[in-house]
């Protein structure tokens, strides 16, 4: 054992233990604080299906527990061991346990299908904001095709209150393997499976960041591909929409690296709207400085990070398909400081 | 050991061989053996190796998981040990443990002197064994030699297109398929023995309503695995013929299906867990009794609810699939269908409460482990009702409460009842009693790391945590979760080391069995331990479900309660 | 103390158990019949989803001698189990010819059908959905023909030879299961592929 701890503690994460202490059941992802409709409506089945197993459990476990003290065979059998009566079936108590779960499964269906068919079959409002998602090995890329957006890893939706009801609606479909979109805080999860357009919605009653990441094993950096879903406020969301609508910014002092951008094979891969780089297999950089993360989430967004990113994609992200560009440093400086100017 | 019934010096009538000495000899004789008890055994220690490997690979995962941002491993690596943890565990540990034991004692139960096809028996078994074997060389062959070769990384289910040429180059996707093929055919071969064997090979009187349990369940079974087995070999010729030929099953790019190999390989998946279950219950079916010294509770609803499940378990593949967006009303179907099979399960599990109650319970090794896995097997069942609910499967699908849940079945439920069956039935394979003291702690130190492990693996599933990530986030509070988990996974590893010591220091200081140690009541206990080639040196005849019961108590017969029997009417059954 | 293991209650009468080939063979085949199914689906589901041509329509043509052929070999099989059950070894031996080359007369329909499709028309297992799951169903067809003339053709050697008497009819009859198995398939496969698919 002493050599396996060594192991663990010359690994990295040990800071984490005493936080983790205080606050046992907190995370970001629980699915028992439901924040959108769908988790609402499957947080409210799953207490109910809970409730009757717990009751099964608890009846036949203390039946079980009950039959083996009392009838557990005398220490002391020995010679004058007596078999027990033996008792073959009996067809009356038999009928009575196939009676009773059948009941037990009647009621858990129709509460299960109600919750299926409200969420599956929910009535869309008009009004409703439609979000294509589409699934990369390993980011996630999304477009407003009424709001001609583009962005990747980071969506930004309006919150949906009480009296304005405005639920968002994700159509969904993959580049490549099969992914699965989850925010559990949100909603359940909807696989992102290539050649098949699938589709879920929800409508966050509070403003803030849920998180989630992809649930559908896609490849090596599956683990790394995770989701930020930013619930905004209609002022909020009105501001991001029009800063998105416009093409990227154009900052003198950072030409140098806007060459570098444009003269490499980055733009064979990535958008930059309003520059040559039209590239659509990565993603859409136009207003990359406007996110908090990269990477799909797994990294804050800092000059730092960018840098390494660009230097040595594989690092940071195995498996990723960016190459290395093998930049020398004056030019990894440039392009960094270039892609930090695009807000 | 309990009373000894003196029948077995009749049974043996020939002078034992002189034993082999050169140990090419004796494996000569292994090799070319087609004797349904040494293919048993090969199968069962074929298992036992692969589930020291398998289960060393879960540790490392334990290590990699223990804390968050871990890099003790890559993600590669990862990728891989999860994949071959997975098949291996079912493939080439569950499947074989489980043949291994019908082997060996299907015929010995109905009276036979081997299976029905003794050859193909051989080679069903060195089918299976040579697929293990190609699985661990992609290891080394995958990518040539020179490649340092990359085992399987696309995971145990194998989700189309991650295995199409674009996505996983080389060849490691092309030996899993392949290992997975072999194996299918030696599954095939062994099931179709053991039907042959039920229905063709019986003693004298051994009607099928006097089959002990354990075989019918192992008939159910086989039927499963023709059902379950075909398909997934026909999804992996086609995969093998997207991979080599270029055809496109399963090529999104030019049109091909994804969701199709899910259905192919979940109508497969889902009744091999049954197949995988069912034989557990046929040992809780012949242990049970025995140790609460009763006889089953309900044999014919036992049999009724066993085929019962065999029906509806081909009907719900798609419940692993809740989230691949099949629409309301078939998900809304197989959720009925999945809630189902709760029916027939539900009344396997009172029966053994039945049998339990007003019985003389004896605690030996082997009944704990079936008491253990009485226990788990509710709870594992409970949550399976959980998931069956389409929209709570929404959440937790593809996250650890899955995983635990079918750990849950897979562990605590057929692993224990696995362990259990050892415990019973190695004095009849070795002829010497497993140590009980070394068994009690196998017993507490499994049972405790099964529930420090598997018990607290569901929390971080419900706190969003995915499987198959190879690492996670400090931030989403799955640490602590964790670090009980791998800890518990060690305490296990513990037990089973026990487990396999008992197993070697037995065999050879064991305390001599004798021919019926339980004081059971089936048809193998009427023989030598270990029997001998032939197991019978006359062909038994058998008036009831438990012969032995009826030679102990001939004042008192079993005959005269069975309900199928003639001379007993409904009224004599109680 | 008895002299057998077991006997408080011994059975009356004969103790007749099904034959164990029988069994296997039945077995077999339903495992066979669950791997046919996946392709026949498999050919369903993709009917009409291939994104190029040749569709179905355009290329296949109704194999009628050839479906008729091993249809009817069906028959000559059954002709020849119940000549040997009744001893007659000669009657058995042209039986067996008879179906052996109906077979083969399906096998050379099939290759000359697929050399057509091949170079005639240009539709490989490669070009699309439609050649994938058309090669593959009726290729696995084939390939269950071809194992079949096999063990027939060995099965009208010993016969020729004249090894083969009345107490090998039950294995005679076990390879006619099969054989009948394998004519079942083909009427699915004609009906999904050249009949409602096309």
């Amino acid at each position: 054992m002493n050599v396996i701890l060594e192991i663990m503690l010359a690994s990295q994460g040990w800071y984490g233990l005493a936080t983790a202490q205080s606050k046992i059941f907190n995370s970001p992802t629980n699915i028992f604080e439901p924040a959108a409709t769908p988790a609402h409506s499957i947080f409210g089945l799953s207490m109910l299906v809970f409730g009757i197993t717990g009751a099964i459990f608890i009846v036949v476990a203390g039946l079980l527990l009950y039959a083996l003290i009392r009838y557990r065979s005398p220490a002391t059998g020995g010679e004058n061991f007596q078999e027990p009566p033996q008792i073959y079936g009996s067809n009356q108590i038999e009928l009575s346990w196939t009676v009773i779960p059948i009941l037990l499964v009647v009621i858990l269906f129709l509460a299960t299908a109600r919750v299926v068919y409200s969420t599956e079959h929910a009535q869309r409002p008009s009004e409703a904001l439609n979000v294509s998602v589409i699934g990369h090995q390993f980011w996630w890329e999304y477009r407003y095709p009424k709001l001609g957006i583009v962005t990747a890893n980071e969506v930004h939706i309006p919150v949906s209150g009480p009296r304005d009801h405005m639920p968002t609606y994700l159509t969904m479909s993959s580049a490549d393997t099969d992914h699965s979109f989850w925010v559990p805080r949100l909603s359940g999860k909807t696989d992102v499976i290539p050649n098949k357009v699938n589709e879920m919605w929800f409508d966050p009653e509070a403003a803030g960041i849920y998180l989630g990441q992809c649930a559908e094993y896609c490849g090596t950096s599956h683990a790394k591909m995770l989701i930020r879903v930013y619930a905004d406020s209609p002022q909020a969301f009105s501001a991001w929409v029009a800063n998105q609508q416009k093409p990227a910014v154009e900052d003198p002092s950072v030409k140098e690296g806007r060459d570098v951008f444009e003269h490499n094979a980055c733009i064979n891969c990535h958008t930059i709207r309003g520059t040559v780089a039209t590239g659509r297999f990565g993603p859409d950089l136009t207003h990359l400085a406007s996110r908090d993360t990269i990477l799909s989430g797994s990294v804050p967004n800092t000059a730092i990070n960018l840098h390494n990113f660009i230097q040595n994609p594989e690092y940071l992200k195995p498996g990723v398909l960016m190459p290395e560009m093998h930049l020398n440093d004056h030019d990894l400086d440039a392009v960094t400081a270039y892609l930090g100017t695009l807000k | 050991m309990a009373t000894q019934t003196p029948i077995t010096e009749v049974v043996d009538l020939t002078a034992p061989k002189p034993p082999k000495h050169l140990w090419l000899e004796v494996a000569h004789d292994w090799v070319t053996t087609v004797d349904h008890k040494k293919i048993g055994l090969m199968y069962m220690g074929f298992a036992l190796f692969f589930l020291l490997v398998a289960g060393f690979q879960v540790l490392l995962i334990r290590i990699q998981l223990f804390v968050p941002n871990n890099d003790f491993v890559s993600p590669e690596v990862f990728n891989r040990l999860f994949t071959m943890h997975g098949t291996t565990m079912v493939f080439f540990v569950g499947m074989p443990l489980l043949f291994g034991l019908g082997n060996y004692l299907v015929p010995l139960m109905i009276g036979a002197r081997d299976m029905a096809f003794p050859r193909l028996n051989a080679f069903s078994f060195w089918i299976s064994a040579f697929g293990g074997i190609l699985l661990y060389f992609s290891y080394i062959g995958s990518d040539g030699l020179y490649g340092a070769g990359s085992a399987p990384n696309v995971g145990w289910f194998a989700y189309a297109p991650l295995t199409s040429p674009a996505f996983s180059r080389g060849n490691s996707t092309d030996y899993w398929i392949i290992a997975l093929l072999l194996t299918g055919i030696g599954t095939i071969g062994t099931s179709l023995n053991i039907v042959a064997t039920t229905i063709s090979m019986r003693c004298p009187g051994m009607k099928m309503s006097r089959l002990p349990l354990l075989v019918w369940l192992y008939l159910v079974t086989a039927f499963m695995v023709f059902i379950a087995v075909g398909p997934l070999t026909a999804a992996q010729i086609m995969l093998l013929f997207d991979r080599f030929l270029g055809s496109h099953f399963f090529d999104t790019q030019a049109g091909g299906s994804a969701v199709l190999w899910m259905h192919f390989f979940w109508i497969f998946g889902h009744p091999e867990v049954y197949i995988l279950v069912l034989p557990a219950f046929g040992f809780a079916n012949e242990i049970i009794p025995v140790f609460s010294r009763k006889a089953i509770f309900g044999y014919p609803a036992m049999v009724a609810a066993t085929v019962g499940i065999g029906f509806i378990s081909m009907s719900v593949w798609a419940h692993h699939m809740f989230t691949v967006g099949m629409g309301a009303n078939a998900n809304t179907f197989f959720v009925l269908a999945t809630m189902a099979i709760a029916v027939p399960t539900g009344i396997k599990i009172f029966n053994w409460l039945a049998t339990l109650w007003g019985g003389q319970i004896r605690f030996t090794v082997a009944m704990m482990f079936a008491i253990g896995f009485l226990f788990q097997f509710l709870i594992a069942g409970l949550t399976g009702i959980m998931l069956s609910s389409a929209p709570f499967d929404w959440q937790v699908h593809n996250t650890y409460f899955v995983v635990a849940h079918f750990h849950y079945v897979l562990v605590g439920a057929i692993l224990f009842m696995i362990f259990s069956a050892f415990y019973y039935w190695y004095p009849k394979m070795s002829g010497r009693m497993l140590s009980e003291r070394l068994g009690k702690w196998h017993f507490w130190l499994f049972l405790i790391g099964f529930h420090l492990t598997f018990d607290f693996m569901h929390i971080p599933g419900l706190l969003g945590m995915p499987r198959r990530i190879y690492t996670y986030e400090a931030d989403r509070g799955w640490m602590i979760w964790n670090m009980i988990v791998s800890t518990g996974a060690f305490v296990q590893a513990v037990g089973v080391t026990i487990f396999v010591y008992n197993l070697i220091h037995s065999y050879f200081k064991g305390e001599i069995a004798g021919a019926d140690p339980w004081d059971a009541w089936t048809l193998e206990w009427t023989t030598t331990s270990p029997p001998p080639a032939y197991n019978f040196a006359k062909i038994p005849s058998v008036g009831s479900r438990r012969p032995l019961w009826d030679l102990k108590h001939p004042e008192d017969p079993d005959s005269n309660y069975e309900f199928n029997d003639s001379t007993a009417d409904e009224e004599s059954y109680r | 103390m008895s002299t057998s293991a077991v006997i408080p209650n011994e059975p009356s009468g004969d103790w007749q158990l099904p034959s164990k080939g029988i069994v296997g063979m039945v077995c077999l085949i339903i495992a066979e019949a669950a791997i046919f199914i996946i392709f026949v689906v498999a050919y369903i589901f993709y009917l009409g989803k291939s994104a190029t041509g040749p569709i179905p329509r355009d290329v296949l043509e109704l194999p009628i001698v050839t479906t008729i052929c091993l249809l009817s070999s069906s028959f000559t099989v059954h002709a020849a189990v119940s000549a040997l059950r009744h001893n007659n070894r000669k009657m058995c031996s042209i039986w067996l010819a008879a179906t052996v080359l109906l077979g083969s007369i399906f096998l050379a329909g099939t290759a000359h059908e697929w050399y057509h499709l091949i170079y005639a028309r240009g539709l490989t297992i490669r070009t699309n959905l439609f050649g994938t799951t058309f090669y593959s169903l009726v290729g696995l067809h084939a390939s269950h023909v071809i194992i079949g003339l096999l063990m027939l053709s060995i099965a009208l050697w010993f016969s020729l030879r004249g090894e083969m008497g009345e107490e090998h009819s039950e294995k005679l009859e076990v390879l006619s299961l099969y054989w009948h198995f394998v004519d079942a398939v083909w009427v699915i496969v004609f009906s999904v592929v050249y009949v409602f698919g096309r």
